[in-house]
This record gives structure tokens, sequence and C-alpha cells, in this order.
């Protein structure tokens, strides 16, 4: 292996395009925050029907989960989040997003080692680390006698 | 009102992830695993709920609820059937977000091919 | 009884100068709809209507597109399957299966080669040592890649809504295939530098050119080097997949280093598309510097364009585990110089 020198890699960095941070966040805004009205429509009309918040929550954020694979599977989703970025991978549709394009992906190897196995490759991690958070954090309140 | 302040709260939810991956250069799934785990302990803080009192869906919608649903899930169940909720609380509040995504993605499988 | 070596094609620390210039006698380039669209698109041999070709997997896809170059490129020689005494190919896919199924078809004996984006040109020098050797009067080279392939394997599955840097690259759905031999007409290839693995530190899979750009500069410097030759002498300098960030870095590279090309820098991941069709800084895939040398530049040097071309194809030396790991992405490059009949000597 040739290593590179020094005045190499500062160039490298000075060459490599900086992302454009302050479009990306502007983006982020408007996308995730559409995402988030839609939710609110939902989130009301669920209200309405006399849901109490935290099942409203929760169904709120089901239909949204829906919503996401539909647009994953109508191949709609990747355009989205091409351009929106956490915009549009933040809101639970990006989460849905997440599980539905390498099932879709991967229904060539199989539906068990294939979908089933692949599913959960970005939203397995998300879920291990929800799981052992919310315990620790439980755990806690518990030892401070915050709840029980 | 509450459809402005759900797009506002959202779309900065959302803006703190996009800085967090573009200043740090860590993947989306792992902004995605920070910004849950935020939310869950944001929530045994006690500063999630308002968060859902102010902003509605913006704070519903974005990933830190998954995180909220299951500390609150877990809140509930221990004060139901004691420690043992601290075990089964969590994944029993999102169990209906989790079996639709799980549902929906082999659905989706099924009936449509990846476009590209 | 010991042999002593009396002549040698050797020429300096990495180039083969070639006695028995081979020719390529013709190409052919099939590609994805995409690249049809780009600036390139009325110069390749075939443009596919959609991505999966008809097949059920874009692996399949991939495989069909190499074999319908391979055949296309025999066709347009006139030749037949039963002329040709090997097949060299390669991809960028796990065991290179899509070369090793065009060669289960097209049953020929088969060297499967990988060098990830800079197969071609090893496939040409490769291919070159053996006629020149003696090995072989008439070979294929045939390289593909594929967008979607690529993307799942390396990256993430296609529906998945990523966002990329300014500085990522578009694998190129496509194939080129080169038909070489001892006799014949066509640009002769008659020299070759073999790259050295160069490694810049770079981690980052969406920036490709960058870690490749070291080790194109060094194989195109080491080949001037070698052979006494100045970027004067060829009517371009082509690399393969650097895409415009990477390209930049190569330039500035040799600048640095006293070697002017100005103005015969050409790329063929910066060639292929067009900034509008979002594709960041441009190509990569082993197939965009096939596709672009077998339909554009091979044209250009059948058409008297171009009479002398130094093709420098780059790859990234990287695989999923290795970079998750947190290995570095090392770069090589490999050059091999086509001539015309009437180059000037």
């Amino acid at each position: 292996m040739v290593p590179a020198d020094r005045e190499t890699q500062d160039l490298i960095r000075r060459r490599t395009p900086p992302r454009p941070i302050l479009l990306n966040t502007v983006r982020a805004f408007l996308v995730g925050g559409a995402i988030c009205t839609i939710g609110q429509f939902f989130l009301g009309f669920f209200r309405g029907r006399g849901l109490p918040l935290t099942e409203a929550s929760a169904v709120t954020a089901a239909t949204m989960i829906f919503l996401g694979a539909v647009l994953t599977g109508l191949g709609v989703y990747d355009r989205i989040g091409r351009r929106g970025g956490m915009g549009a991978f933040l809101p639970i549709t990006g989460f849905a997003n997440a599980i539905v394009a390498p099932a879709m992906e991967f229904k060539r190897e199989g539906f068990v080692l294939g979908v089933g196995a692949r599913m959960f490759t970005v939203a397995g991690p998300v879920i291990v680390y929800a799981v052992l958070v919310s315990v620790l954090v439980g755990a806690f309140l518990w030892l401070l006698g915050a709840i029980g | 009102m509450e459809f402005l302040l759900a797009f506002v709260v959202g779309g900065l939810l959302c803006v703190a992830a996009q800085l967090v991956l573009d200043l740090s250069r860590i993947t989306p799934a792992h902004v995605m695993v920070l910004f849950v785990s935020l939310g869950a302990v944001a929530s045994g803080l006690g500063l999630y709920d308002p968060l859902i009192r102010v902003g509605g869906a913006g704070a519903i919608v974005p990933l830190p609820a998954f995180g909220h649903a299951l500390v609150q899930g877990i809140i509930r169940e221990f004060g139901k059937v004691g420690p043992t909720g601290l075990l089964t609380g969590g994944l029993t509040a999102v169990a209906l977000g989790l079996t639709v995504a799980v549902v929906s993605g082999l659905l989706m499988a099924v009936l449509f091919n990846p476009r590209g | 009884m010991a042999t002593t070596i009396t002549r040698t094609r050797r020429r300096g620390r990495q180039t083969i100068s070639f006695e028995l210039t081979p020719a390529v006698v013709a190409a052919a380039a099939v590609v994805g709809p995409k690249e049809g669209q780009g600036p390139l698109g009325d110069y390749f041999d075939v443009v596919k209507e959609d991505d999966l070709l008809g097949e059920k997997s874009w692996e399949r896809a991939e495989a069909r597109m190499l074999t319908e170059a391979c055949r296309l490129a025999l066709r347009k020689a006139g030749h037949s399957l039963k002329d040709v005494d090997y097949l060299v190919a390669g991809d960028l896919l796990n065991q290179i299966t899509s070369s090793s199924f065009v060669a289960r078809e097209l049953k020929l004996p088969f060297l499967g080669i990988f060098g990830a984006c800079s197969t071609f040109a090893e496939g040409m020098a490769v291919g070159s040592m053996m006629i020149d050797g003696g090995y072989a009067t008439s070979l294929l080279v045939g390289v593909s890649s594929h967008h979607c392939t690529a993307e799942r394997q390396f990256r993430f599955p296609t529906e998945f809504g990523n966002q990329p840097p300014p500085s990522a690259q578009w694998t190129v759905t496509g194939a080129g295939a080169v038909l070489m031999a001892a006799q014949g007409d066509g640009p002769a290839i008659t020299m070759a530098t073999i790259g050295r693995v160069t490694d810049p530190g770079l981690k980052d899979p969406l920036n490709l050119g960058a870690a490749m750009a070291p080790a194109a500069a060094d194989t195109i410097l080491r080949h001037f080097e070698d052979t006494g030759r100045t970027p004067e002498d060829y009517d371009l300098i082509v690399t393969g997949d650097l895409a415009d960030v990477g390209k930049q870095i190569t330039a500035d590279l040799l600048e640095r280093k006293g070697l002017d090309v100005a103005g015969r820098l050409f790329d063929c991941g910066s060639a292929i598309y067009e900034p509008s069709q979002g594709v960041e800084s441009g190509a990569s895939g082993c197939g965009c510097s096939a596709a672009v040398f077998s339909g554009y530049l091979m044209q250009g040097m059948l058409g008297g364009r171009y009479r002398r071309l130094l093709l420098v194809c780059t790859g990234a030396l990287f695989s999923p585990t290795s970079y998750q790991q947190g290995e570095s992405i090392p770069g090589i490059a490999h050059a091999v110089a086509l001539e015309t009949q009437d180059a000037p000597g």
C-alpha cells in the first residue's frame, strides 16, 4: 500500500464538496413538517371519534406507518427521502420505509431468509435500543421512587 | 392553529435530526436510534408530554414518540402489575404500530416489486 | 538448464510495452434507460427500456446485458464464439456471479477477474498479455455493473429513501465488451501500466471518487515516467469513474507533480450523465468505463477523432464488510494505451 501524504489528504478534504447544510435543513423542516401536518389530520379525526389522547396517538402512528408503507410500495417514498433527508426519516413514515424497502428488495431471496430476515435491518436497531433505553428509564424511575 | 403547531414542532424535530446527520457524519440509522432513545429519556424526565400538548402530531409522528410510548407504557403497567410491568409495558404500548409495520411490510412485499 | 531472459517487454517499474500489439477488433455497449437518456446516449449500441430487462432479478438483468454486449461485439466483427479462445470478465457483485453466469451461457474458457471499477482496463491488460505471449489469438473482455445490484449490495435497498451527499456517485447500469485479436483492424493496445493500491485513508463509501483519485494520479504519473511519453502524446487521458469530485482532485494531484494535462483529462463518470439527472458527483461502476469506451470512445477512434488514448480505469477496493468494520477505502487504477494504426510513432 502507498500511504497518502498530508498534502494529498488536505487536498481531498478541500475538494470534497460540503453537504448543503442550510438547504438540507430547510428541506427537512418542510418535508417533516408536512408529514406531521398530515398526521395532525388523523389525530384530529381519531380524537373527534372520542378516543383518548394516548389511544388516538397510537392509532395515528399506526395509520402513518401504513401510509409510509404504501408510499414505499408505490415507489414514491425513496423520492421523498432523497429530498427530505431526516424530514422523511424521522417521522414514523420513515420507520415504515426502513421496514418495507428491504422487505420488497429481498423478496427475490425468498420470504423467510429474504423478506423475513431483512425487514429489520434498519428498523431492528431502532426497536432494540428503544426497548433497552425505555426499560432503563423505567428502572431509574422505579429506583427514584417516581413510579410504583 | 394546531396544524401550524404540528408543522413547526415536527419540522423542528426533523431539523435537529438533519443537523446531527450532516454535522456528525453518522448514518440515518444511527440518527434514528439516537432520537428514539432521546425520546425515551425525555419521556422519563416528563418533558415529552408537554411537547405533545403543544405540537400534537408534530410530536406524535416523529420517532422520539416511539421511545416516549414505550416509557409511558412501562409506567402504566408498573402501576397496574408492579415490577413486571417494567418488562411488559413497553412493547404492549407499541404493539399496534409494530404489528401494522410488520403486516404492511409483508403486504407490500407481496404486492409490489422494487422499481430501482 | 537455466534459461536467461534475453529480452523483456517491461518498461520502467510498472509498464509493459507489447510487441505483438493486440487489436480491438470490435466493441459493444449495452446500457440501461438512464444512461441512454444521458449525453452519450446515441453512442451506445443498445439502450434498454427498463432496468429489469423483463428478467426476474436485477442480477439476471445485469448478466444478460453483459451476454448481449459480448455477442454483439462478436457479430460486429463477423466472428463467432468458436473463434474466441477466452472470456476475461468481471463485475462488482460478490464472487463476480454476473460474469460467471455469462461464461456459463457462452461456454467459453473463462478467467474471472476483479478490480472493482478498474476491471475493464485490467481485463484489457491481461488479455493483451495473453495475446502478446502467444497464449491466445482472440479473446473477449467483458465488464458489467448495474445500479440496483450495486445499491442493494453496497448501500441500501433501492426503495430506501436515502439522501445522497454531493460527493455521491450513481452506479452505471451497463455492460461493455471488446473483442481483441492478434490480427485484425481496429485500435491497437500498445502498452499497459499496472497500478498499485493507494489508500488516502478515506472511510466514506459515498465519496469514492476522492478515494480513487490518488491511485489514478499515481498510475498516470507512473505511465509517463516509465514510457518517457508526455500528455501531448495522447488526444485524451480517459479516467474511468472518478466523477466531478475525483476528477478535480486527480487534476490537482497531477498539477502538483508538474504534469500538465489541461484539456486532455476526460472522465467517463463525469461524461455519461447530465447534472440534471440527479446523480450528484457523477457515475461509478465498472460498466461506466466499459460502456463509455465501447460506445463513445471506440467510435471516436474509428472515426479518426482520437488517434491515441490512455484509458485509466479506477477502482475502489472495498466491501460492505470492510467499511462497516471501519477500514479505509483503498483505490487502484490500471492504464492501457490505445492507438489507431495511423497514430504517429
